[in-house]
C-alpha cells in the first residue's frame, strides 16, 4: 500500500502532550525572532497568550464547559503563539486583542470549541486583522540587528500601549522582501536590481531566512516525533516549489525563485505548524496531499498576481472550506472491499 | 534456527505493544485440583442454546453430554468431571452485558471418572468419511477456541463449488499477556499437527499454513519439529512479525496469503478456512481419543496476580479458583478481565466460570480513566486501523446517529480490535461507539424487517378480505343467475312434464275406454 504506515508508539499521547510538543518545536524560531525583535516580540507573546487564555476561560465558562482540562490542553496557547509570531513585532495591544478575539471567540468557540471549528483559528484572526488594519499588519521592523539594542523597553511600551505610530521612528519599519518584490515589479524594475536591496539575503528575505530555517528545524523534529505526518508539509512546500519553479524557469526576470518563495514569507511556518492543524485539515492520506498542495498553489497565485504580499492565512482558509469535500472523495480502500 | 521460507504480506496499521508474555510463559501449564463446584453455562458458542439432557440430582460421568445438539448452530456441552448435578439455574457468566444465563451446576465427586462416556475413537481418520468426522466434532462440543466460539463443525462444512486452497492455523496470539497457545504449541505440537491433518482430510485441502508471531520462537521451533517428525510436507509453520492484531482472522490470512476476505464474506469464500491451534488440538482429541471438549489451557496473568502461569482448566471452573491456584492477588483493588487487555471483557464477579472461549484471566490494577476530550481529527486512529477504516469519521457518524453514513464507511468491517481507542489522544472510547452503532443498526434492520412483515401481512389481509368479499359477491351473483336459469328451466320442465303426464293420462283413458 502506498500510504501504509505502521504506528510504532508504545505509549500513546494525549491531546495536551501533542500540543506541548508543537510548542517545543516553535521554540527555536521564536528565539531567533526574539533576538531580531527584542521587546517587540516579547510583548506580542505575552499579550497573545494572556488574551488567548482569558478569552478561552470566558468562553468555556459561558458555554458551561470544564475550564481546567480545556485550558490545560494547550490548544489555545498554540493558537496564541502562532499569532504572536505572525503579527508584526511591537503590535499595539488592541491589535493583538482583536486578533485573539477573532481566533478564540469567533473562529473556535462560536463553532463549538476544540475539535469543531472548520477554520484554523489563528489564520482567521490573522486574516481578519489583515483586511481590517492593513497598515498595522504590514509594519514589520527590519530584522537586521539585535532587537533589544534597537528599541528600548520604554519605547516599546509607548508603541504597544501608548498609541505611538511605528512610522514615527525613522527607519524602524521596513518593507519585507515579499513586499518589495511586489511593489517594485509593478514599476517594471528588473528582479536583479530588486535583489540588490538591503532587505534581501542569501536565501530569501534578509534575517527571515534564518527564522525560516529555524521553523524548518522545529518542523522536522515534529515529523520525527510523529506528531505530524509528512503528507501536509511535503505537498504544501512541494506544490509551491513546483509552481514557482515552473514560472521561474520560463522567465527568471519576472518571477522569483522557488528558494525565495520558501525562505521569504510564512511558507515554512505554514507548512509545518499551521496547515498541519488536524482539526481543520483533511484527515485521509490522499486528502492531506490535495489539501496541502492546494494551499501551496493559492499562496503562489496570491503572492504573484493577488493584492497581498503573502497569503498563507487566505490560502489555508480557502482550503479549509473544501476539506469536507476532499475527505469525502479520498476515502482509503477498506480491507476486503 | 527459524527461517521464513515464504513471502509475507503487510496489513495496514497495527500496534507494537508491551507484551508481558514472559510473565506467564516460563513454565509448563499445570493441572489444578477440582473446585468445589463447576458452573457450566449451557451456551458457550455463537448460535442457539442446546437442549438439556440432564436434570438436577443426576449423576454424570466425565465427558457425559449435558445438553445435546439437535438443530442449526447448536453445540452440546459436556460434564468436565464426574459428579452430581446439584442445580440448573441462572448464574453470572462472562458477557459484556453482565447478565445471568442458564448454567448447569456440577458438584465433583473427586473421582474424575470417565465411565463409558468417551465416544468411539477413530484411530485412523483417513479411513473415515469427512462427514462422519464433522458430526463427531460437533458432538464433541468443539467451538473456535481463539475467542469467536463459532461452532467448528459448521466452519469445516465446505461446499464443493469453492475448493479450499489452504487451511490457515492461527497461532499468532497477538494480545499482550496471553500465552496459553504459546504453551500449547510448545507442549502439545504433535496433537495440534494431528488435529490439522484431520481437518485437512475433512475439507480436502493440500496446504496448511500455521501463522505464529515471531515473539514465540520456542513455539515456532516446537511446531516445525513436530511437522518434520510427522513427515507431512503439506504443513508449514511460519513465523510472522509481531504486530497487534495479527491474530485477527482476516489479518492473518492477508499476512500469510496476500488475499483479503471480502467485506461481509467469510474466509471460505476465497478458499480459506481458519482455525485456532487449541481448536486443532481439541479436534485431535475428539477424533483419536473420543474425548469431548471439557478442558483448556488458560493464562492467568497481570500485575494483580502473584504467580502468573498457565493452567489446564476444566470448563466451568470459577475464575476465583484459578486466581487462588496462581498465588492469589497482589493487591486489594484490582480489575478482572476475561481475555486480553485490548479486547477482553470486564468481569464483575470472580465466581464467573471459565468457558470454552476463555484464553486468559487478566488481573490488573484499575487505571484511572482520563475524561474524554473532543476529537481533534488527528487521524492517529486511521493510521493504526488494521481494516483501513476512517475511525474518526465513524465516530462522528455514530455519535450523531447518522447510521447510514457510518454503514457507508464500512462500519461492519470494523473488527473491534481497539487499536483506535488505544492511540486516541483524546481518550475517546471509540469501540464503544462502534458497538453502539452496530447494535442500533441491527435493531433498526430488525424493526424494519418486522415492520415490513407486518405491512405485508396487513396488505395481504386487506387483499384477502377484498378477495373474499369479491368472491362472495361473485358467488352470490352466480348463484342467483344459476337459480334464475334453473328456476326458468325448472318451470318449463315442470310444465312440460305436466303436459306430458296429462297427455299420457288422456291416451291411457282413450285406450281404456274402448275396452
Amino acid at each position: 500500500m502506498m500510504f501504509a504506515s505502521h504506528s510504532t508508539s508504545t505509549a500513546p499521547l494525549d491531546v495536551s502532550q501533542v500540543m506541548r510538543q508543537v510548542l517545543y518545536a516553535l521554540i527555536p524560531g521564536t528565539l531567533l525572532l526574539l533576538w531580531f525583535f527584542g521587546w517587540g516580540l516579547l510583548t506580542n507573546w505575552v499579550l497573545a497568550i494572556g488574551f488567548g487564555l482569558g478569552f478561552e476561560a470566558i468562553m468555556l465558562k459561558w458555554r458551561q464547559r470544564p475550564i481546567q482540562p480545556f485550558l490545560l490542553d494547550y490548544s489555545v496557547i498554540v493558537t496564541a503563539w502562532l499569532l504572536a509570531v505572525a503579527l508584526p513585532a511591537y503590535s499595539p495591544w488592541w491589535l493583538m486583542a482583536a486578533a485573539m478575539l477573532f481566533a478564540v471567540v469567533i473562529a473556535k468557540h462560536l463553532y463549538g470549541g476544540l475539535g469543531y471549528n472548520p477554520f484554523n483559528p489563528a489564520m482567521v484572526g490573522y486574516a481578519a486583522m489583515l483586511v481590517s488594519y492593513p497598515l498595522q499588519m504590514t509594519a514589520w521592523p527590519a530584522p537586521l540587528d539585535a532587537g533589544f539594542g534597537q528599541v528600548g523597553f520604554e519605547q516599546t511600551m509607548q508603541l504597544v500601549f501608548g498609541g505611538a505610530s511605528p512610522a514615527s521612528w525613522d527607519g524602524f519599519s521596513a518593507a519585507t522582501a515579499l513586499d518589495t518584490v511586489k511593489t517594485d515589479l509593478r514599476t517594471h524594475k528588473p528582479l536583479m536590481d530588486i535583489y540588490a536591496k538591503e532587505t534581501f539575503g542569501w536565501l530569501g528575505g534578509r534575517g527571515w531566512e534564518w527564522v525560516n530555517l529555524a521553523w524548518l528545524l522545529g518542523g522536522l523534529w515534529l515529523l520525527r516525533q510523529r506528531i505530524i505526518s509528512w503528507h501536509i508539509p511535503a505537498a504544501f512546500l512541494g506544490s509551491l516549489v513546483l509552481i514557482a519553479g515552473m514560472f521561474w524557469i520560463i522567465d527568471p526576470a519576472q518571477y522569483t525563485s522557488p528558494l525565495f518563495h520558501l525562505f521569504s514569507g510564512a511558507a515554512i511556518l505554514g507548512a509545518f505548524f499551521i496547515a498541519t492543524d488536524p482539526v481543520t485539515a483533511s484527515t485521509t492520506p490522499r486528502g492531506k496531499l490535495i489539501y496541502a498542495a492546494g494551499i501551496g498553489l493559492f499562496i503562489y497565485i496570491i503572492r504573484t498576481w493577488g493584492g497581498y504580499p503573502d497569503a498563507v492565512a487566505f490560502s489555508v482558509i480557502i482550503m479549509n472550506m473544501v476539506v469536507p469535500l476532499i475527505d469525502h472523495y479520498t476515502q482509503p480502500r477498506v480491507y476486503g472491499t | 534456527m527459524i527461517q521464513t521460507l515464504r513471502k509475507l504480506w503487510n496489513i495496514h496499521g497495527g500496534l507494537h505493544l508491551d507484551y508481558h508474555k514472559e510473565d506467564s510463559n516460563q513454565s509448563p501449564a499445570r493441572d489444578i485440583p477440582l473446585p468445589a463446584e463447576l458452573v457450566i453455562p449451557l451456551q458457550q458458542h455463537m448460535g442457539y442454546k442446546p437442549n438439556l439432557t440432564v436434570k438436577a440430582g443426576d449423576y454424570v460421568y466425565k465427558g457425559q453430554e449435558l445438553a445435546e445438539h439437535n438443530g442449526f448452530m447448536k453445540v452440546p456441552v459436556h460434564a468436565s468431571t464426574s459428579g452430581t448435578i446439584t442445580a440448573i439455574e441462572e448464574r453470572p457468566i462472562a458477557h459484556p452485558s453482565g447478565l445471568n444465563d442458564l448454567c448447569i451446576i456440577l458438584k465433583p465427586d473427586g473421582k474424575d471418572d470417565w465411565g463409558n462416556a468417551r465416544m468411539t475413537p477413530y484411530p485412523d481418520h483417513t479411513q473415515v468419511d469427512g462427514e462422519v468426522l464433522r458430526k463427531r466434532i460437533c458432538a464433541a462440543g468443539i467451538v473456535g477456541m481463539g475467542g469467536a466460539v463459532f461452532p467448528a463443525a459448521i466452519k469445516l462444512n465446505v461446499h464443493d463449488n469453492i475448493p479450499i486452497s489452504a487451511l490457515i492455523i492461527n497461532g499468532a496470539e497477538c494480545e499482550p499477556y496471553i500465552t496459553c497457545d504459546d504453551r500449547l504449541m510448545r507442549e502439545k505440537p504433535e496433537e495440534i499437527i494431528a488435529g490439522i491433518q484431520i481437518m485437512m482430510h475433512i475439507i480436502n485441502t493440500q496446504q496448511c499454513l500455521i501463522g505464529i508471531e515471531d515473539n514465540k520462537p520456542q513455539a515456532v521451533a516446537a511446531m516445525q519439529a513436530a511437522i518434520a517428525s510427522s513427515g507431512d510436507t503439506r504443513i508449514q509453520a511460519i513465523p510472522v512479525p509481531t504486530l497487534y492484531p495479527t491474530g485477527g482472522e482476516k489479518q492473518l490470512i492477508k499476512i500469510l496469503t496476500g488475499k483479503e476476505v471480502p467485506s461481509g464474506g467469510r474466509p471460505a469464500s476465497i478458499g480459506m478456512i481458519c482455525h485456532n491451534v487449541a481448536t486443532a488440538r481439541a479436534i485431535y482429541r475428539a477424533i483419536a481419543l473420543g474425548e469431548p471438549l471439557v478442558e483448556r489451557y488458560v493464562t492467568v496473568s497481570g500485575s494483580g496476580i502473584a504467580k502468573p502461569c498457565n493452567l489446564n482448566v476444566p470448563v466451568g471452573t470459577p475464575v476465583q479458583h484459578l486466581i487462588e491456584q496462581a498465588g492469589g492477588y497482589t493487591q486489594a483493588v484490582h480489575r478482572l478481565l476475561m481475555g486480553g487487555p485490548m479486547m477482553g471483557i470486564t468481569l464483575n464477579n470472580p465466581q464467573i466460570p471459565v468457558v470454552k472461549a476463555t484464553n486468559c484471566i487478566l488481573v490488573e490494577q484499575p487505571k484511572p480513566v482520563p475524561p474524554a476530550m473532543p476529537c481533534i481529527r488527528c487521524g492517529r486512529c486511521m493510521e493504526t486501523c488494521p481494516a483501513n477504516l476512517l475511525p474518526q469519521q465513524l465516530y462522528w457518524y455514530s455519535r450523531s446517529r447518522e447510521f447510514d453514513k457510518a454503514e457507508n464507511l464500512h462500519l461492519f468491517d470494523c473488527i473491534e480490535c481497539g487499536c483506535c481507542a488505544y492511540v486516541c489522544p483524546s481518550h475517546i472510547p471509540l469501540v464503544d461507539y462502534y458497538r453502539f452503532a452496530k447494535a442500533e443498526i441491527r435493531t433498526q434492520r430488525d424493526t424494519k424487517r418486522k415492520a415490513e412483515i407486518a405491512r405485508d401481512r396487513h396488505e395481504f389481509r386487506l387483499e384477502r378480505q377484498e378477495r373474499a368479499k369479491r368472491e362472495k359477491a361473485e358467488k352470490l351473483a352466480k348463484h342467483r343467475e344459476q337459480a334464475q336459469t334453473s328456476t326458468d328451466d325448472g318451470k318449463k320442465a315442470a310444465i312440460q312434464a305436466a303436459l306430458e303426464r296429462a297427455q299420457a293420462k288422456k291416451a291411457a283413458a282413450q285406450q281404456d275406454n274402448p275396452a
